[in-house]
């Protein structure tokens, strides 16, 4: 699983990174983004889901690995 | 409490001071999202409620027909000495595009994670005091006793002032987000700024002569274009963090109190599984969202079969939206 911030939709409410702080970091500003370049770790994959599911800007996509 | 007559038909005659709306709103909700999404008013002087998610997404996103120029609904419309869009009285919240992403981003450094975790040990001190204060009563108000004393001195704390001014906040409170059905006149005295603003006057000099670690020195430094913000700008978002930390966060807590006090179950489940509240948090601000703002239509323009007319009142009821059963699992749980 791959997960992406779309850092135009990002207002910083950091929602993902109260949830998910070991797959998402905030800047200065408090905008967000993806510590992992490549998959996740399995055992965070509910995490980036959290967040998913928890953005309020529909900012997080998640990319699922084919099968 | 509302000075209106009652409402005799949500569709066509509602008022969000109604004691139907302010006791339990959700039914009233559920019904027009049924029959009436977009529901009017002529209160207020002409007043638009959309309940489903998709139309106050549409709106909330939809700048050019919809300004944030005035955010709260009430009998006084903006006049022409108002400060207009794009910053209005209490930027960001009364500010349009471009300008509301600037005054918007301005604000963002002091909210990062980190300096509001550097808050947390002394608001956990904060909550325990309140509740040790309640020890050996039977029964207590737990909004007015705990959850209105936490967002009150947070934000005294957070802007510098001192924490014995913490009751009068109450006051410039109610008058900005409660008393919103009296009269346009008396409106106009209550907006006239006229005690809230000489106090909040009073701490800016306060500050401008001894600058602190705090939000007021944080806003009287700040830049926008290589230009410290204008008196007004300093203010009117003073005048936001304070309404805006206090009332929300009040709000949220209580509410959350309330449904545990109505939902048993679900009280004990979070008594027995702590991990969960994070989870139960984030639901309690999805079904109980304490905020609902408004928007003025900026141009005459048809919005789903409705015609919105220049000046008309649109209330965005967030949390309606969010117990839309097209987006939201409903009831409340985890």
């Amino acid at each position: 699983m791959r997960v992406v911030v779309d850092s135009e939709k990002c207002q910083g409410h950091n929602r993902c990174y109260a949830l998910a702080p070991e797959v998402f970091d905030v800047d200065d500003l408090g905008f967000a983004f993806a510590i992992f370049d490549g998959d996740l770790p399995p055992e965070l994959e509910a995490g980036a889901r959290a967040a998913l599911s928890n953005c309020p800007e529909y900012a997080i996509t998640i990319h699922e690995d084919e099968a | 409490m509302s000075s209106h007559p009652p409402v005799r038909d949500w569709a066509t005659d509602f008022d969000h001071t109604d004691p139907g709306w302010v006791t339990d709103p959700f039914p009233i909700w559920d019904e027009l999202r049924e029959t009436c999404p977009v529901a009017h008013s002529d209160r207020y002087g002409g007043t638009w409620l959309p309940v489903r998610h998709e139309d106050v997404a549409a709106v909330a996103y939809d700048t050019e027909h919809f300004t944030s120029r005035q955010v709260i609904v009430s009998e006084a419309r903006p006049g022409p000495n108002d400060l207009p869009a794009p910053i209005g009285i209490a930027p960001p919240i009364t500010s349009d595009p471009p300008f509301h992403a600037l005054a918007r981003r301005l604000l963002l450094p002091a909210f990062a994670p980190k300096p509001i975790a550097a808050l947390e040990p002394s608001t956990r001190e904060l909550c325990r005091e309140l509740l040790d204060a309640t020890a050996g009563k039977s029964t207590f108000d737990a909004a007015v006793e705990y959850a209105q004393e936490i967002p009150v001195r947070v934000i005294v704390r957070m802007l510098g002032f001192p924490q014995e001014d913490a009751p009068r906040f109450r006051q410039f409170i109610h008058q900005i987000i409660e008393a919103v059905d009296v009269p346009a006149e008396e409106r106009r005295e209550l907006q006239d700024q006229g005690e809230l603003g000489e106090y909040f006057e009073a701490r800016i000099n306060e500050h401008l002569a001894n600058p602190q670690s705090d939000l007021t020195t944080f806003l009287l430094e700040a830049e926008l274009d290589g230009n410290k913000l204008e008196p007004d700008h300093v203010m009117g978002t003073m005048i936001l963090l304070m309404v805006a930390g206090i009332d929300t966060t009040w709000s949220a807590i209580g509410a959350s109190i309330w449904h545990l006090a109505t939902h048993p179950e679900d009280r004990h489940r979070l008594a027995a599984e702590p991990e969960l509240l994070p989870t139960a948090v984030e639901e309690f601000l999805r079904a109980y969202a304490p905020v609902t703002m408004a928007r003025m239509v900026s141009q005459d323009f048809e919005f789903q079969g409705c015609p919105m007319r220049a000046g008309d009142w649109m209330l965005l009821p967030f949390p309606a939206a969010n117990r839309d059963p097209e987006v939201s699992r409903m009831p409340i749980g985890w």
